[in-house]
């Protein structure tokens, strides 16, 4: 029994990597969402149906697939660009496919954010004056941060739980880890994953009330 | 030469022809009241001074300047129409207060956007903000909402909320301070309240045009009454004229079918 210790130390060092993909997925495709959002808004046609058809692609194909192809198929196809070699290759692979896939869910969701914000509000701004940035962000923003936390909430939950998704390409994430006991015959590992999970999410669904209560001061 | 002259606006939205060959002018510190049933063009009319629709045709020209002209598209940029707009003032019939500041932030935020574009902003930054605090205030405590500085639009009523609209309007300074049926969206006990605030206006000489389904209102502040009907003014002239000795048949229609609804 003196192995729990250890298998408990290698699954929170495991989890280290799930947290690592969750929070770098999160820096960068929540901007990069709103680019995306506002490429599927553009009054350029062409533009508009590029993000749009690459949003359905995106969107209407599976994670894992992404993965693997992007980690796999600059190679498979010959291209001159290749992941670095080894786990920081893999890392980064996985990375890039999570951030692509949530930025894709995330642009929709601040679209529809960004389209429930009555016309008035833009022409509110407009007549004092104020330019189409200034509207944006001092007046619309704020607005749409407010109606889509819940469903953002919801997206970021479910990346908690798609980071397990990165051991397709072979990020040793904790239950890949755990995995490897239960090949040994030791069932409790695997379960034991679960409660990192639940916890993470714990705090995560505190952290999203929080945020809802400090927005709750005005209505919208 | 008017103050406001407004030549041969025409609009359109698609084959439907909302404007036709509107030309008015306004003098400074006067009163118009735009009356006319729903789908006439007043609104658009309202929305084509304030460069929220562009017309078609025609011209636009304030105190002596060509503020539109719909035959020089060189002078539609988007950087000119910021400034030019600011010429007018718009007080919507649903408020559109923005919801995520207070009362008094709401009259202040555009003035202290357009104070940063000032040369001397950065040196006289506390100055300027202050004065455009004080502003506010002032504003504030004309439409009588001294005690609700800091409330959130949706903390107070809708006559509050078209008040500090009002306000909200009169902060940037502008010439002609223009209402789309501001009482529309109230209820009628919360009207009076609107309405004799802008009436304080019309009395300090505030140049106005005004949208509205109040006929008394219209009747009593206004110094000239434009009726309009499709898209044409049919009929324009002080309130008597047009109230009691309507010359248009269609004037007189209107008139009685408004009078008999209210009655």
């Amino acid at each position: 029994m003196n192995e729990v210790p250890v298998i408990i130390s290698r699954l929170t060092e495991s989890f280290l990597l799930n947290c690592r993909i969750f929070a770098l997925t999160l820096v960068f495709s929540l901007p990069l969402g709103l680019v995306i959002a506002f490429g599927s808004m553009s009054r350029f046609r062409p533009l508009r149906w590029l993000v749009r058809t690459f949003v359905w692609v995106i969107r209407g194909t599976p994670l894992m697939l992404q993965l693997i192809v992007i980690y796999f198929g600059p190679g498979l196809m010959n291209m001159s660009f290749s992941w670095p070699g080894g786990s920081s290759g893999r890392f980064v692979a996985a990375n890039v496919a999570f951030i692509i896939n949530y930025a894709c869910y995330f642009s929709e969701i601040y679209r529809g954010g960004i389209e429930s914000i009555p016309r008035g509000q833009y022409e509110a701004g407009m007549v004092l004056g104020m330019t189409k940035s200034q509207i944006f962000f001092k007046v619309i923003l704020l607005q749409v941060i407010k109606r889509i936390l819940p469903p953002v909430g919801n997206e970021v939950i479910t990346l908690v739980k798609d980071t397990a998704l990165a051991r397709i390409i072979a990020n040793k994430e904790i239950i890949m880890m755990a995995g490897e006991y239960t090949n040994k015959g030791l069932i409790w590992p695997l379960f034991a994953t679960g409660i990192y999970f639940l916890v993470f999410v714990g705090v995560l669904t505190i952290v999203l009330d929080w945020l809802e209560k400090k927005l709750s001061y005005f209505r919208a | 030469m008017s103050f406001l002259e407004v030549k041969s606006i025409e609009k359109s939205f698609g084959n439907l022809k909302v404007l036709k060959n509107i030309d008015f002018s306004l003098e400074k510190g006067e009163v118009i009241a735009i009356i006319g049933s729903s789908g006439s063009g007043k609104t658009t009319l309202l929305r084509c001074l304030n460069f929220l629709e562009r017309p078609d045709s025609g011209s636009i020209i304030v105190n002596g300047k060509v503020i539109f002209d719909a035959a020089d598209p060189t002078a539609q940029r988007d950087s000119d129409v910021r400034r030019k707009r600011l010429h007018f003032g718009l007080v919507f019939q649903n408020f559109n207060l923005f919801p995520q500041y207070t009362v008094l932030q709401n009259v202040t935020l555009a003035a202290e956007l357009l104070a940063k574009e000032r040369a001397d902003f950065k040196q006289n930054r506390r100055a300027i903000l202050q004065e455009i605090q004080e502003h506010g205030k002032k504003l504030l405590a004309q439409v009588g909402l001294s005690d609700k500085l800091d409330c959130y639009p949706h903390e107070i009523s809708g006559g509050q909320q078209q008040r500090v609209a009002i306000a909200r309007a009169l902060a940037l300074e502008p010439d002609i301070l223009c209402f789309d049926e501001p009482t529309s969206a109230l209820d009628p006990e919360l009207t009076g309240e609107v309405l004799k605030v802008i009436r304080k206006l019309a009395e300090r000489d505030t140049t106005m045009i005004i949208v509205t389904h109040e006929m008394d209102f219209a009747r009593d502040v206004a110094d000239r009454v434009i009726f309009m009907d499709d898209g044409v003014i049919v009929e324009q002239g002080s309130p008597e004229e047009v109230f009691e000795n309507p010359r248009e048949e269609r004037t007189k229609q209107f008139l009685m079918r408004y009078n008999k609804d209210f009655e």
